[in-house]
């Protein structure tokens, strides 16, 4: 499978589960494992460009051939992809466990409505659990995000 | 938890998922969007010896119009809350279901026929196939058969597949003009399992009465069920408060909920009453119709 552009080629027992393939195998321990049973939301990534799959509930032989995006390929050389840059300019993280899943959920959601209300925001990131933030300041930080991928010149830096 | 060791296949089309499953028996488990199967493996309440991923099977992944709506077997919840189409009031109930279950991001990988042959008692799926009266089409060794879906749901976690069929499709019937529907669900919070919920359509004749109701629960038992009474009472007369106050009643008395955290049985009795009160007002606001 390819990951954030590297083709990995291994190995794996059927029941090796995506998100432990990921950080144990490709060494990209970005994808955090919270609840382990697809309540969380800590461990989703995008699969082939645009389905955000919560990577503890999926085999990695099922992502054999596909294409999947973890938050180490969010930026790209060196710049902050503007999800990132949003949530540090906001303040949409305390401890960072639940971040990888969010921003990962919020490429997906902007994907499909590139400019959502705050209900919108709220009820695409409701899967994704945060237990600091109180979520105000990550919806604030997607809202903003979406404000800055809205501008030509941004997506095209 | 690790699931337990499995061998996995990977089919290309329905006839080699046929093949892996008609060849392993009970053996066998389909994996399609695997949000319930998964986590349940994780749990090892669930110990499939074989695994057939049905997710590459591009001919079984599609929503249509054919005299039924018909979803396929690797069709996710995400495409049926996108189709614009289905915002139309006739689909309502269904549109209304693929907005609520699980959460949004379980939503993109999870499918309506799994939901269905996982049939957990407080599933969405198998109650909104109730009230819409659907039929799920089976196939195996001898071709495919249309299971109606009071037939399909045989108890907790069971359906009428056996071992070496899958289950290719699920057709929701046209049901005509002046058709709405509505679900209705109470959860602690989103992802949870319904404290309970209510799923609801309704077809009116020209002069206003109601020509069909379908009328089910879900988290009310063993699996979903439909509240026949409720149905039978409202057919033929015309929706107003005394019809409706009187098909909620009937909902309670048929609500055979477990207590649990969500609350009492007393509690999710009246609340199944109540969502059917709520499911049906807002199915005929959707045709003009206040009642």
């Amino acid at each position: 499978m390819k990951v954030n552009g590297t083709a990995y080629e291994r190995d794996v027992e059927p029941r090796t589960l995506l998100a432990y393939f990921l950080r144990e195998q490709c060494g990209l321990t970005g994808t955090h494992v919270g609840c382990d049973t697809s309540s969380c939301g800590c461990c989703v990534v995008v699969l082939d460009g645009k389905t955000a799959v919560k990577s503890c509930s999926m085999f990695a032989v099922q992502a054999d051939g596909h294409e999947v995006l973890t938050v180490e390929g969010l930026a790209q050389g060196g710049a902050l992809h503007p999800i990132q840059q949003a949530f540090w300019d906001h303040h949409g993280l305390q401890c960072g466990f639940c971040t990888p899943g969010m921003m990962l959920t919020a490429v997906v959601l902007l994907a499909n409505n590139p400019d959502p209300n705050e209900a919108e925001i709220r009820e695409g990131l409701s899967g994704n659990m945060c237990r600091c933030t109180g979520y105000q300041n990550i919806v604030k930080a997607v809202q903003h995000a979406a404000g800055v991928m809205r501008q030509p010149e941004a997506v095209a830096k | 938890m690790i699931p337990a060791a499995f061998e996995y296949f990977r089919a290309q089309s329905t006839d080699e998922a046929l093949g892996h499953l008609q060849k392993y028996g009970s053996d066998a488990r389909v994996l399609a969007g695997g949000q319930s199967l998964v986590p349940a493996m994780r749990f090892r309440l669930a110990r499939p010896a074989v695994l057939v991923d049905i997710n590459p099977v591009k001919e079984l992944d599609y929503i249509g119009t054919d005299g039924a709506l018909t979803i396929g077997a690797t069709a996710r919840d995400t495409a049926i809350e996108r189709a614009s189409w289905i915002r139309d009031a006739k689909w309502s109930l269904l549109h209304d279901v693929s907005r609520v279950v699980a959460d949004p991001v379980v939503r993109q990988r999870a499918t309506v026929v799994g939901s269905l042959c996982h049939n957990d008692p407080a599933g969405d799926w198998p109650a909104v196939a109730l009230a819409g009266r659907a039929e799920v089409m089976v196939r195996g060794k001898g071709g495919e058969r249309a299971v109606p879906i009071d037939e399909f749901l045989v108890d907790s976690f069971t359906t009428a597949v056996e071992d070496g069929e899958l289950a290719v499709a699920v057709r929701f019937p046209l049901a005509g003009e002046r058709t709405a529907g509505s679900y209705q669900k109470v959860e602690r919070k989103v992802g949870d399992y319904a404290t309970a919920a209510a799923a609801v359509q309704v077809s009116l004749n020209a002069d206003g009465s109601v020509r069909q109701a379908g009328i089910a629960l879900s988290a009310a038992g063993p699996c979903a069920i439909r509240v026949a009474e409720a149905e039978s009472l409202l057919a033929g007369r015309k929706p107003n408060a005394d019809a409706i106050s009187a098909a909620a009643d009937a909902a309670s008395r048929a609500s055979q909920p477990q207590a649990d955290l969500r609350g009492s049985v007393e509690y999710k009795r009246h609340l199944a009453g109540v969502l059917v009160a709520r499911g049906l007002r807002a199915a005929l606001a959707r045709l003009g119709v206040q009642a």
